[in-house]
């Protein structure tokens, strides 16, 4: 694993050729995947939060927009937040328009993110269905797959009998929520998450700009209505434009800043048991019951649920949400009651009342924010990047972030996907 | 776990007996009024990274509401209240200076 040490090296392209080159001389031409200098007095644009979202953010500025005199700062270390601690299902089978265009705009960046950062990200499109185990849960899906042909979202509403081949290890008469069908997303799936992170981090660091780490913003500093710059725990950054992209801790900067945003921080768990023989190769995701599985590459079965109840930043949950977990689990998945969890933990994900997320101006000049992305936000990292980026290039929405203003609450345009999912997603 | 006592029945309840409720001492704004305060009502809940005041019910118990102080950085809890209250009271208001002087919630302090 490249370690984030400072100095630059000779940038070398990842390639087959590379690996053999290396494999004859010891593996000792390998450089630093990314350089970590000290902050600059100045720079064009600085972007809070060194996470999958962060990251992406900074990319797509250089990379479209020519924007490169950037900084990611870090209070952590890099991808340590939720990027670190999703369960990697990557889907786009929404309901509504936008909230669809932007995430299937993300998974399609993620089919070509290995080839576009150099890096290999793992992206397996293996699948992923969302279980009907209710009448309404059946009307709500087959509902989905009708606005997602319209979208252009390839996904289908498929039967009990394909649900069972599809995952053989499923029990599809369970007693208490027999399964009654599936929105089955083919080209959704999974990616490796760390790799997300640290193949953008190489990118931006390829690029130029500052990858941070250890860096904690202590205040946000402006003038006449307009962002001059913050001040961190590696002294004052000056900037001309500013990116609040730190999920769990969006309400603390934007209180920096002087505003407020509808936004609740709440602790989400995940899970991985023991590594076992390959079982399952789909994303299975059981809303009505609240849990979701998938294998790893490793062979661990990586396991998640819902949201504890109350607001909590120590990215620590209460165990009994594990257990309800678990137990919907076992009941879809009879063959894991003996399994053993290996390890289990927390991260902060941002909620908003709609549970889609703010990708928006402020009411500072110059500071923009992109939060809210709740606990489905790993999934969109690339698109989010793409549509932040643009907002942050042109001081103004392009067609993805147009939606997701963080006044569409007092004007009442949610995109309400809390009601379409039925679930936090 | 959190452990939160019932001011009503006294129980030591942890919370697989409790069902959050979300922020405490709302001002609730309806028809007539402002825009702006219609939305802070509704959408821009306190999301604070230390002390916070909740509403909690004993769901599982009396089923009564009650109100809580909260750390939402350490989990600590400074003690929990009736719901008949415009403000928490003197000394819950006390013991949280007295680990987090200069600690401020809404107007509250």
């Amino acid at each position: 694993m490249p370690q984030p040490v400072g100095g630059f090296a000779l940038k070398k392209r990842y390639s087959v050729f590379a690996i053999a080159r290396e494999a004859a001389r010891h593996h000792l031409g390998w450089e630093r995947a990314w350089a970590s200098p000290a902050p600059k007095a100045k720079y064009d644009a600085i972007i809070v939060g060194a996470g999958g979202h962060g990251l992406a953010t900074a990319y797509y500025l250089g990379k479209n927009h020519g924007i490169r005199n950037v900084a990611i700062l870090e209070k952590g270390w890099l991808g340590g937040g939720n990027t670190g601690r999703n369960t990697t299902i990557i889907r786009s089978n929404y309901l509504q328009d936008p909230s669809a265009a932007i995430y299937e705009k993300s998974r399609s960046l993620y089919e070509g993110l290995s080839q576009d950062l150099n890096y290999n990200v793992m992206f397996s499109p293996r699948g992923v269905m969302m279980l009907a185990q209710t009448q309404h849960e059946i009307r709500g899906y087959q509902r989905t797959a009708y606005a997602n042909k319209l979208q252009g979202v390839d996904t289908e509403f498929i039967s009990p009998q394909r649900v069972k081949e599809l995952c053989p290890i499923m029990d599809i008469d369970g007693p208490r929520y027999p399964v009654l069908g599936a929105l089955w997303q083919p080209r959704g799936g999974t990616a490796r998450h760390d790799a997300v992170a640290w193949g953008y981090a190489r990118a931006c660091s390829d690029m130029g700009m500052d990858i941070i780490q250890q860096c904690e913003v202590t205040a946000i500093h402006q003038s006449q209505g307009k962002v001059t710059g913050v001040s961190t725990t590696k002294g004052e950054i000056s900037c001309a434009k500013l990116g609040v992209v730190v999920a769990g801790h969006s309400s603390v900067l934007a209180g920096m800043a002087g505003f407020r945003l509808p936004i609740e921080s709440l602790a989400l768990q995940a899970l991985v048991s023991e590594p076992i023989k390959p079982c399952m190769d789909v994303v299975v995701m059981a809303n009505t019951v609240h849990g979701y599985m998938s294998q790893s590459d490793k062979g661990e079965m990586v396991i998640g649920g819902g949201t504890d109840g109350f607001n909590n930043y120590t990215q620590r949950g209460s165990f009994h949400h594990i257990e309800e977990t678990v137990r919907a689990l076992v009941e879809t998945f009879p063959m894991i009651s003996r399994l053993k969890m290996l390890r289990q933990w927390g991260g902060i994900v941002d909620m908003t009342g709609d549970r889609s997320p703010i990708i928006s101006k402020t009411p500072v000049g110059n500071i923009f924010v992109n939060c809210g992305w709740g606990t489905g936000g790993f999934k969109a990292i690339p698109g989010s990047g793409w549509a932040m980026a643009e907002l942050m290039a042109k001081g103004e929405p392009g067609p993805l972030a147009a939606e997701f203003t963080m006044d569409r609450f007092r004007a009442g345009k949610f995109i309400d996907e809390s009601v379409a999912a039925g679930v936090a997603h | 776990m959190l452990t939160l006592t019932c001011p009503y029945c006294g129980v030591h309840a942890d919370e697989t007996e409790l069902a959050p409720g979300g922020e405490a001492h709302l001002k609730r704004f309806g028809p007539g009024s402002e825009d702006e305060a219609f939305e802070d009502y509704l959408f821009k809940r306190e999301n604070p990274k230390g002390m916070h005041f909740e509403r909690w019910r004993h769901a599982y118990g009396c089923g009564k509401w009650f109100l809580a102080a909260r750390c939402t950085t350490t989990l600590e809890v400074f003690g929990t209240y009736p719901a008949q209250t415009t403000e928490p009271p003197q000394e819950i208001k006390d013991k949280i200076s007295g680990k987090r002087p200069g600690w401020t919630w809404r107007l509250f302090s």
